[in-house]
Formats: structure tokens, sequence, C-alpha cells
């Protein structure tokens, strides 16, 4: 492992974004590594967009340089972009397909970008790029809120993801509901399949 | 992580805590015996962790009307000899501030911290302020953690430090250190006292001016004390990487910034952290200035600890070069981050950092607001007042909107736009009595029921006396919700999770003299828009209360009962007119790329307020 991974998560509040990061850094520390990670509380969630940073190694400040994030995990295609100032060449970039339209664009104060011109995008400047149905795969595994999950199984499987699966699934069942934790596990483990396929 | 095992897990055990959850373990591990505050971000989670714990802990907790009222209750605590946390948001501080300044005056016998939350960046904030000013205004000993960690070992640290100089002690955290998690080693939790007993002083408890001129001097002897122990603490520590031609000062959250900047380039500087940074140490950092050949002072946000470098230079006629907000090398305002610091250290240091490529986008973002929730009351009230506006044929411009702190400001986007000046809790109703006298102009204030509650009823009583023309709306969603949903004065449970008296806002609206007060349910559209008329062209004060829940108690309720209602739109039925969407404003609605409107599911929370709106009643309970 490197001195320290450093993972950026972006989504829209109610996504399950600081959860996900709680578990990934309850995981960690299980494992014995140090970990700092910063969250967003209050006014800024209210429908807002939703960031979350994580420093696993040697690391004190929670909060990432730019272009310096080992993985990016978007929980939707238009905050993937407004993350990309964090994404440097050789980061991992793992982003949820569906989009959630935010009411602005209804009442024509902002406009949200062509799905495919946001892929294309994507795909022109990351190299290490995985575009996820989280919606459909989560739907499969029987719960549509699961989709934290599938994306949390999917950075797992990436390449040089510090912390074992072993430990991730063990703090979600410290992290989740009990009457939930079947549908989480399946969502996760699909999450999981979908790259090493 | 159960919230429950921020009390339950034993010493030498570890938790992922946020820096918040760290301070009430710190407290614990301390010995607290009474704990009070209002809520405010980002301090709420304090709150929120004791309000869980309270009870099997064995301490006493609330959620006091205010913060000045909070502060009082601790520091009672402490004058009778037991340990007691108070916290808060920095702007909180200046609600307490005026009992803050007099019991650093009068001292305290147990340990007693004050914690002030400081918001950089203003993410929930209405302004940018310093809170270790305030330190130096009131003359008490302060503590910068970087981290959980440290807040949890601080907290323990400034218990004894209170009890052995006999005065509160001040505690600063910013958002980047409240709302961080890390790793945090846990120590012992400690048996608190159950009762205190307060021993009569007056010349000590009761600031006559006779009096405080004595506790004056004494502070003054006091301070010169506790610089003494700040100058030796173990808390202040030096960092050295070698290398002596920049030394750099740093405190709380910029430290970790600064020593990762510092790790990943090599750099070869000294650093000394400040954890117990007031009193300024000016021994231990005149040591540190005679070691290195130059500093950098690494703060957020105000350019205190570099004045007070500047000043020990002065003093002692070094002639070194200060870095820092000062001469432009960092900025003065704003959150600092490792960018930020990166920058205004290869500004200074003779050396290449690492810079590295990164990528943007030109294509459009969509805008995410904080809105009003789905299920909101609040938009009930909104749309009914407008309504009522537009029918009594108002004009925009004739009336001023006067808001609040609280969700309720967010009525200041469109359609809505009812938002016009909101400045500091309670203010909308000062405001407004002003505004009643100084134009023509109709004033609407709204105010939400903890706010009414912390600073709205002087300026209630204010403008029954001076007979002004104004309606106050209160909106009563049975919680403080901006927050993330605190019990209040008005609600039946109290901060420890027990049943309490609700506070009644009618009867202290009665009681205060207003003659108009009605209480209605923004979920009955048309009856609210009735009594807004009513309300709007009586002659004097009249006080409205939409009295419903807030949509985040009837989603808890809803998820308990395994309740889940949703709407869809009968599109045979729509006619495309678009006052759900455009009107309205629930965030659930959208319209499809074929111009039908549609609504989110996942986002629908079933209140069905919408179907009140909709002209063809085409929104209909999804099957």
């Amino acid at each position: 492992m490197k001195n320290i991974y450093k993972i950026h998560l972006i989504g829209v509040g109610g996504q399950g974004t600081v959860k996900a990061s709680t578990i990934v850094g309850e995981a960690a520390m299980k494992k014995g590594l140090n970990v700092v990670m910063s969250e967003v509380h209050g006014m800024a969630q209210r429908g807002g967009t939703v960031v979350t940073e994580l420093k696993i190694g040697n690391a004190h400040s929670p909060l990432i340089e730019e272009g310096a994030a080992d993985l990016l995990i978007a929980f939707e295609p238009a905050e993937a972009l407004r993350a990309l100032n964090k994404v440097g060449k050789d980061s991992f970039v793992i982003v949820n397909s569906s989009p959630i339209v935010p009411f602005t664009v209804s009442l024509s104060i902002s406009e949200y970008p062509e799905l495919s011109s946001v892929f294309e995008e994507l795909k022109n400047k990351v190299k290490n790029l995985l575009i996820i149905d989280a919606q459909k795969i989560a739907k499969e595994a029987g719960s549509i809120i699961s989709e934290n999950m599938v994306l949390l199984g999917v950075a797992v499987a990436t390449p040089n993801f510090p912390v074992d699966k072993k430990l991730v699934i063990q703090s979600m069942k410290e992290n989740l509901p009990p009457k939930s934790i079947e549908t989480n596990l399946k969502a996760f483990e699909k999450g999981f399949e979908e790259v090493n396929m | 992580m159960k919230i429950k095992e921020i009390l339950t897990k034993k010493e030498g055990e570890k938790l992922f805590l946020l820096g918040n959850e760290a301070a009430v373990r710190g407290a614990l591990e301390g010995g607290v015996s009474v704990a009070s505050t209002y809520p405010g971000t980002p301090s709420s989670e304090i709150g929120d962790v004791f309000y869980k714990i309270a009870r099997e802990a064995g301490i006493y907790f609330e959620f006091s009307a205010n913060e000045k009222v909070a502060l009082e209750v601790s520091a009672a605590a402490a004058s009778a000899g037991l340990r007691s946390f108070t916290f808060m948001k920095h702007v909180g501080l200046n609600v307490a501030a005026d009992s803050f300044l007099s019991t650093v005056y009068t001292g305290v016998r147990g340990g007693m911290i004050v914690l002030s939350a400081d918001d950089p960046s203003m993410y929930s904030s209405q302004n940018e302020q310093d809170n270790r000013i305030m330190a130096r205004l009131a003359g008490i000993p302060l503590l910068e953690p970087s981290n959980p960690q440290e807040v949890k070992d601080l907290m323990k640290f400034g218990f004894e430090l209170s009890e052995q100089f006999e005065i509160p002690v001040l505690m600063r955290t910013t958002t980047r250190v409240s709302h961080m998690r890390g790793v945090v080693n846990l120590g012992l939790v400690i048996k608190r006292k159950e009762k205190g007993c307060f021993k009569k002083n007056p010349e000590q408890y009761v600031v006559m001016p006779a009096h405080v001129r004595k506790l004056r001097k004494k502070l003054m002897e006091k301070l010169t004390r506790i610089k003494e122990k700040a100058n030796n603490s173990p808390v202040n520590k030096i960092i050295d990487k070698g290398g002596r031609a920049l030394g750099i000062i740093t405190s709380g959250g910029a430290f970790n910034y600064a020593i990762d900047v510092v790790s990943e380039n090599n750099i070869e500087v000294k650093i000394l952290k400040l954890a117990f940074s007031h009193p300024f140490p000016e021994k231990l950092v005149l040591d540190f200035i005679n070691s290195v050949d130059s500093i950098l002072v690494v703060e957020e946000v105000e350019p205190i600890m570099e004045k007070e470098v500047l000043a020990i230079i002065g003093k002692h006629n070094i002639a070194k070069k200060v870095y820092g907000k000062l001469d432009g090398s960092l900025p003065r305002i704003y959150e600092y981050n490792p960018d930020i610091v990166s920058l205004g250290i290869a500004k200074i240091v003779n050396k290449e950092i690492i810079r590295r490529e990164k990528f943007g986008t030109k294509l459009p973002l969509p805008l995410r607001p904080p809105v009003l929730c789905p299920g909101c009351p609040h938009r009930g009230t909104f749309f009914a007042l407008k309504k009522a506006v537009k029918k009594l044929k108002l004009r925009e411009e004739d009336i001023i909107y006067s808001s609040d702190i609280g969700c309720y400001a967010l009525a200041i986007q469109a359609p809505y736009k009812m938002a016009d000046y909101c400045i500091s809790m309670g203010s909308s109703i000062g405001i407004g009595c002003g505004f009643t006298k100084a134009t023509n102009q109709k004033v609407i204030s709204f105010i939400g029921d903890s706010t009414f509650f912390h600073a709205g009823i002087p300026p209630l009583i204010n403008a029954v006396h001076n007979k002004d023309n104004i309606l106050i709306v209160i909106l009563d969603n049975r919680t403080t919700g901006m927050t993330g949903g605190q019990t209040n004065p008005g609600v039946p449970i109290d901060g420890m999770g027990n049943p309490a008296p609700e506070v009644s806002i009618e009867g202290i609206a009665k009681g205060s003299g207003v003659e108009f007060v009605k209480t209605i349910d923004p979920f009955n559209l048309k009856k609210t828009e009735e009594v807004f008329k009513e309300a709007l062209q009586f002659e004097g004060v009249a006080v409205v209360i939409a009295k419903h829940p807030c949509a985040m108690i009837t989603d808890a309720e809803n998820r308990k009962k395994g309740i889940s209602i949703k709407y869809a739109i009968n599109q045979e039925e729509c006619i495309k007119c678009l006052i759900c969407v455009k009107n309205f404003t629930c965030p659930a609605f959208f319209i499809e790329k074929d111009g039908s409107v549609n609504i989110n599911s996942l986002l629908c929370n079933g209140c069905g307020l919408c179907t009140q709106v909709c002209p063809k009643k085409a929104i209909e309970v999804k099957e």
C-alpha cells in the first residue's frame, strides 16, 4: 500500500455517502491503519451536494489536495464532474450512472448536462473509469436505497484498495440497521462482482 | 459504531469518532456532571450524543432555551463544585457573552469548559468570527485541538486546568475538527459527582462594582500564573523536522495542513504546535523564535497568533521576518486546506513543492442549493401566505419579509422570495419593529418555534408595547429542525429524553398582550390562507402560529409504523399548468423531457399537500 491512500466521495443528500465513508474508515481502523475523514453536516446537507474525504495512512488533515485522489466514488454522474479537480491522471474513478436532477433544472435556473456528454467527458479524461448502474443492481439486490453499498462493493474490488473485503463487511454489520443488512450485503456483493467478473 | 459505545467502550479500546463525539467521551472521562447547550452547527452533534446517553451515564443534560441560559446553567453547576460542560456554535457565544465574561471574573470551583465551534468558510453560519479573540476579550485560558483524539484528551486536561486555577476554560474547534472523524484511543470514564453544594461568597459571585474591581485584579494575577503553565505545558509541542531557516507556529485544524505539506514535500522546518494558546506562552514562543531564522504563522481565521509573535519580536528587539496573513503569504478569509497552505509555504521556502495535474470540466453543472424538504410544513405556510398577499392585491415591494435563523429562511429562493432581511437568532421581530417605524411598508416576520423561545420573546413584547403594525408568523414545526431535530421548550420531551411540560407559544403571545393570536395547520391550505388574509388586515400586532411537525418527524414516524405512501401524477388529468413545479416547488416534482410532470418516488414523503395545490386533482396516491 502507498503511504497514504486518498478517497473522495461525492453524492447528493440522502444517498448514504457519509454512511459508506464511515464504513470504510472503521474497516481501516480495524486493520490497524490510521484514518482521518471529513464530513459535511448541517445546512449543506438539505438536498445539496455531499462530500466526504478519507485519508488512510499517515495523514493528519482529512482534506485531499487537488488532483491527488487515489479513488473517486461519485454517487451521481454530474457530481463526478464537480469532483474532477480532485482527480489526476492516475486516479481511479467509479461513477453511478443514474442521475438525480435537482428542482432547479425544472425551474430553468440551472442546467443538467446531457448524460452522454458527462460520460464522454469522463472517458476522455480518466484512464481508470468504471461506470456502474448502481440503481439497477440495487433493485436486483432488493432495495433501491442500497445504491451506496453497491458502489462500496465496486470500490473494495478496485486494485490498491487498502482495506480487506472481510473487514468492510464486518464494519457494514456494525453500522447498518440489522433488518436491512441482508439486502445491503447482497448489494455489496453484486457491486464487488461487477469488477471481478 | 453505535452511539451508546461512546459511553460503554472500555479504556484501551478504539473508536472512529467525530470530533464532536470525541468531546462527549472526553467530558465523560473528565467526570462531567452537568452539560448544557443550544444546538448550532458545527457543534450540534455534541448535544445529539448527550441526548442519547445522558440518562444511562447518570449525568444531567439540557437543551437550554438559548446559549446564554446554557452557559449560566453550567456556570452555576461549576460554582457548586461540579464539573460542567457547555458548548455552542461560535455566534452562540455572542448570545452568551454577557454572562460568559462575568463568569471569568467570578471563577468557578468545579472544572468548567465552554466549547465554541467556529465555522471558517461559513458552511452554516452568518459570519466567520474567530472566537480566539473572545478568549482575549474575556481573559480565559484557550485550548485548540487539532483532531478528535486531541478534542477528547484536552477535555480532561481542560477540567483539571479549570479546577487548578478556578477559572472556566474555552475550547475552540473549527468545522474541520468538529466534523472530522479519526481513530480515538479511549481512556477511563470516571465517576461524576452527583450533587454539589454552593458555598456562599457574595464578594466572588455578585458582580457589583466594588467586587469586580477586586476580581479584575485577581483575574490578571491568575492569567500571569496560567501563562507560566502554558509556557511549560506538555500539550504545546515542538516537532523538529531539521532545518532552522524557517519555524512554523500553528494551532488547531491549521496544524494538520502544515504538517502534511511539510511531510509530503520533505521540507526541513521546526514546528511549534500550540494547543494551549492563551494566555499566549510568551517564553516558549520567544525561545522558539530565537532558534529559527524566520517564522511562518499558520492559523485560521484571524492573524491572532501572528500579532502576538510580532509583539514578542518588537518587545525583544528581534530582527526576523514573520510570514502569515498580514504580509499576504496566506489568505485572511475562509478556511485553509492543503493546497492553500502549500502555496503559502512554497512562496517562502526555497524548494520545489509537489504540484499535481488536475482536471476540470466546461460542462454546465446543476445547482443544488439547500431546499425545504419534501413534506416540509413551511411550504404550506409560504404557499398560503403568498396567495393571501395576492388576493389582497398587496404589492411585493410594499412588503418587507423579515426572516430568521432556521429552515424557513430558505424561502429566500424563487418563487417565494420571502426573506428580505435576516441577521441573527430572533432578529426577525426586532428588525420588523424597526421597519414598522421607519417605513410605511407592511412587515411580515417569520420565526421558528425554537428560535422564538431562544430570542423572539423580548422583541415580541417590544412590538406590543410600542404599538407596532406587524404580522408575526411563528412556524412551529415541533423541533429545532435546521440543526438536525433537537427538542425545545415547546415540545413535551426534555434534553434527557424525559417527559416535560410544553411551553405554549400561544400563551406567551396572549400573555404579552397580543390581541390577534391564531393557530393554524399549514396542511390545510384554504384555512391557512383565510387566516393570513385576516391577519394581514389587522391593525396592530398579529401572531399566526403555523403548527405542524417537521417532515423529519413524520418521516421517522412513518418508518417506524411501516407506512410508505407515495403520490403520482394522473397523466390523463394533468393539464401541465406547472403550479406544482413552479409555484409550489416540492423538490420531488420534475418535468420529463417530453414536458410531462412526474413525481420522484424516492423523494416523495407522502405528505399529500400537493393534492390541495393541483387545480385538476390530478395528483393521486400511487398504487
